[in-house]
């Protein structure tokens, strides 16, 4: 019998495309940043201060995106700055998930004591205001990139967990989890083998959302300061540096702002589109 | 012939939650008050009632997805009435079930060979994918099946999927909880074809829960009637709906529709 499914070719969305290319694009900005950037990021130089982007007169050329009030070249700050915003972005958005839908998990299918300890934590977690408790924890931890991200991590994974949990919940009374027990399947196998690939479609687009909260975190961070050390180019730390000098250089705060925004945007996208393609029960 | 299932005085009830206090425990609803019967090897049962009857309840103890509060479930003369899970594991492959929904009971992400290889594995079968075809082949679905998911195939033939995943595993007894209800009418006299079929041939013992009266008279050797948790009457089919004994039996027999309303039941069957 012939089994056409494999020949249907699907197309690749345009939100995926788009998404897609422009994370690729950071990706390797992000990685060459150090042999493809036009000028050391750090380097100040006061006779070349406010300088406009390239389509506006008194524009120097190499200076793409203009400069700060310090000389410095916005573009090669933005793709510096990439580097920060990826790795937090992938290690607190992984490391966020692992421990969330692990947590959630075990509350939605184990159900009982696990539930109850889990719930309430839960609960008693996201009474605390989630900024605060960063600036809290960093106050306590001294700034720097480890901060951060466990920053991130130690807040945001009960988001993880109370999804996970409802949807292990709702795949736990169904009955193939019955079934699996009348086959003699183990708890911890049914939950792995089972529950954890119906509810993964989820946790992918949790993951891709994480990502970009991730980003606006360690953004909001670096604009108070408390990200790492101050002269370090950060997207949040440009903002706020844009803010100070908006009237006379509005290109410091816009284009790291623009930046920003696509991505976190980009991040969301990718998960709703890679859901959308890869999920067997949607196609 | 000897029984595969001896139950006495089988008692269930489920904790209330609606009504538990803040501390201690919830109180009991009794869903089974004291079920006595065996099932000799063999024995297609029909297992009927009303909505609430129990009926579900029932099966899903005797495949020990329940645990019973009181009472014993003697299985080949084993007592699994409250054997742990551990102990209970070697002797799940020789009792099945089929469900009531097989969208449901059928995991969305798992190609159909892996939902019916996957018992096998658990068990240590060997010929896992010798097995698999087998298994196809007994429900007539086409071997080119496994590689399918769920969503891919029409009601009938996910129900056809539920029972090859219960027979490959080659067991003793096979609940088969409502599993005809959930599809078109065609798809249902088929189901009940194939199902009458593996019976004979594999030499099954079946409990068939069903609340449609015509189809139990047609399949099973013995039917037992529930009502509210209790039995009613436990007789031979051809006996039990040639005279029932029982007023609620009656009331059951009484609201089939049959093709002439003015005719009485008796009659339309001889």
């Amino acid at each position: 019998m012939l089994d056409a499914r494999g020949l249907v070719r699907r197309r690749l969305g345009l939100r995926l495309w788009l998404s897609g290319g422009w994370l690729l694009l950071l990706l390797f900005a992000a990685l060459l940043a150090p042999w493809i950037a036009p000028h050391n990021p750090l380097e100040q130089d006061l006779f070349t201060s406010r300088l406009p982007p390239f389509w506006m007169p008194g524009a120097e050329p190499g200076y793409w995106l203009g400069t700060d009030s310090l000389g410095r070249d916005v573009l090669s700050r933005i793709m510096h700055g990439a580097r920060i915003a990826l790795i937090v972005a992938f290690i607190a958005g992984t490391a966020t998930m692992l421990i969330g839908a692990t947590l959630g998990l075990i509350a939605g299918y184990y159900r009982g004591w696990a539930d109850i300890v889990i719930s309430r934590l839960i609960d008693i977690w996201m009474a605390f205001p989630p900024v605060l408790f960063a600036i809290l924890l960093i106050a306590v931890m001294g700034p720097g990139l480890t901060s951060v991200i466990v920053a991130i991590i130690v807040i945001d994974w009960t988001r993880f967990a109370r999804v996970v949990r409802a949807e292990a919940m709702t795949q736990g009374a169904m009955d193939y989890v019955a079934s699996a027990r009348v086959a003699g399947q183990r708890r911890l196998g049914t939950m792995l083998t089972e529950i954890l690939p119906n509810v993964l479609p989820t946790i992918g687009v949790l993951l891709t959302l994480e990502m970009g909260i991730a980003v606006i975190v360690e953004a909001i961070l670096s604009f108070v300061n408390l990200s790492i050390s101050t002269d370090a180019p950060t997207w949040g730390g440009m903002i706020a540096e844009g803010r100070l000098a908006i009237h006379q250089a509005w290109w410091v705060l816009v284009f790291p702002l623009i930046t920003l925004f696509l991505t976190v945007l980009s991040f969301s996208q990718l998960g709703e589109g890679l859901k959308d393609r890869y999920d067997p029960v949607l196609r | 012939m000897a029984d595969l299932y001896t139950v006495s005085d089988l008692r269930l009830g489920l904790p209330d939650m609606t009504r538990k206090p803040l501390f201690g425990a919830a109180p009991r609803i009794g869903i089974l008050h004291g079920l006595s019967f065996s099932v000799p090897k063999g024995e297609v049962l029909g297992i009927v009632g009303g909505s609430g009857s129990g009926k579900s309840t029932l099966g899903r103890v005797l495949v020990r997805l329940l645990e019973p509060t009181g009472g014993r479930v003697l299985f080949d003369g084993q007592d699994i009435s409250h054997l742990p899970e551990d102990r209970l594991r070697p002797l799940r492959r020789r009792f099945q079930m089929i469900f009531q929904d097989p969208m449901s009971s059928l995991n969305p992400r798992r190609r159909i060979g892996g939902i019916i290889a996957a018992p096998l594995q658990l068990h240590g079968f060997d010929r896992i994918s010798a097995r698999v075809d087998e298994a196809l082949d007994h429900v007539g679905l086409p071997r080119a099946f496994r590689h399918r998911f769920p969503h891919e195939l029409s009601g009938g033939q996910r129900q056809r999927v539920g029972i090859a995943r219960a027979i490959a595993m080659r067991p003793d007894f096979i609940l088969a909880d409502e599993i005809v209800s959930g599809l078109d009418v065609s798809s249902q006299a088929q189901v009940l074809a194939l199902l009458a079929e593996l019976v004979r041939d594999l030499g099954l013992t079946l409990a068939f829960i069903s609340h449609d009266l015509s189809v139990v008279r047609r399949l099973c050797t013995s039917t037992m009637v529930l009502h509210q948790g209790r039995i009613v009457e436990h007789r031979p089919t051809d006996a039990l709906f040639a005279a029932p004994e029982a007023d609620y039996t009656r009331e059951l027999l009484d609201a089939i529709p049959l093709p002439d309303p003015d005719q009485r039941w008796d009659l339309a069957a001889g």
